[in-house]
């Protein structure tokens, strides 16, 4: 690690919000769908079902405002998921 | 001669497939780049099969936001005919051109056949030349070709006929009421995940009745275009 990265004031610091996409509950998902059936190949015999979903990472220059959680939110609905398949299911501060 | 727009995006993989189609079909092809919001003055508009952006996000999600789609829709709410064909279909239900969306099959597995659908409805722009009820058989090559709505949107679809095609003998990807293709209200919008455009040549389509590769079934999505421009 070099001394550059651990010495960031607050202020600099980049920020970072997560958005979690989930498969609508009445969708199909074939992809969770498989992976529940290769846990008990593996020994996992306790999962009774797998849904699969996606996690998005947005950086930002500076801290995680109020502001910049809206804009997530607004990118969230708009282009990071397909509200016919998919619901947002959370939308947050990742460094919080 | 009726000028058709076929649109590249990076990652389009059956757009000379398409403009060949076009030509065969009496017609002439212009190409169109994703990232030039101009549509040359076309009389209508195919967006091909592919892999556009690699698929990143959801098939078809990063394609809606090109230059060239804001063009596309402005004129298809004026009525210009589009239609789109595999990754075309998956760009037109992300640009809210078409109502759903096309999930992975339900089998996993990536699909390539020759694939027998019926026409529904040959009241839109790109299916007047075939009869209702018609068999056509094309060819079928995707992985993300499960196509879902709600039910609510599904039974205004079918009620106000505007699934277009269905697959029959076998579903291929777990589609919701066998829907191979749909089009918006006023029938110049029409998705289906199949490929007729690979069906449009002697020696190079599916098997039909006059031999091995002899199938042309898919010409009459141009034809109908191409002849609903002149007249």
């Amino acid at each position: 690690m070099t001394p550059e990265s651990t010495a960031a004031p607050r202020e600099t610091a980049v920020g970072l919000v997560v958005v979690d996409v989930m498969p609508k509950p009445e969708i199909l998902d074939p992809q969770g769908k498989a992976v529940a059936g290769a846990l008990p190949r593996l020994g996992f015999g306790q999962f009774t079902a797998v849904r699969q979903g996606k996690r998005f990472e947005l950086s930002v220059a500076g801290p995680v405002t109020d502001e910049v959680l809206a804009a997530a939110r607004e990118a969230a609905v708009q282009v990071l998921s397909n509200p016919v398949i998919e619901d947002v299911v959370n939308v947050a501060d990742g460094e919080a | 001669m009726g000028k058709i727009g076929v649109v590249t995006f990076p990652g389009t993989l059956d757009d000379r497939d398409a403009a060949r189609a076009v030509r065969l079909a009496g017609g002439e092809a212009v190409s169109l780049w994703h990232a030039d919001a101009d549509l040359k003055g076309v009389d209508a508009v195919v967006l091909p099969g592919g892999f556009s952006y690699g698929d990143y996000l959801r098939a078809g999600a990063i394609s809606r936001f090109a230059p060239v789609m804001g063009e596309i829709v402005e004129a298809a709410g004026r009525g210009l005919p589009v239609l789109g064909i595999c990754n075309g279909f998956q760009v037109l239900t992300e640009a809210h051109l078409l109502p759903g969306s096309m999930i992975k099959n339900d089998h996993l597995h990536f699909v390539c056949r020759e694939q027998e659908l019926v026409v529904e409805n040959n009241e839109t722009a790109w299916t007047r030349e075939y009869a209702r009820g018609q068999h056509i058989t094309v060819p079928l090559k995707n992985q993300d070709g499960q196509y879902v709505c709600d039910e609510r949107t599904l039974d205004e679809l079918e009620g106000e006929g505007r699934v277009v095609f269905r697959y029959a003998g076998w579903n291929p990807n777990g589609s919701r009421r066998d829907i191979a293709g749909v089009c918006n209200e006023k029938g110049n919008v029409v998705g289906l995940m199949p490929h007729p455009e690979h069906a449009t040549e002697p020696g190079f389509g599916p098997d039909g009745a006059n031999g091995p590769r002899s199938g042309t079934d898919g010409l009459r999505f141009f034809t109908s275009v191409l002849h609903a421009l002149v007249s």
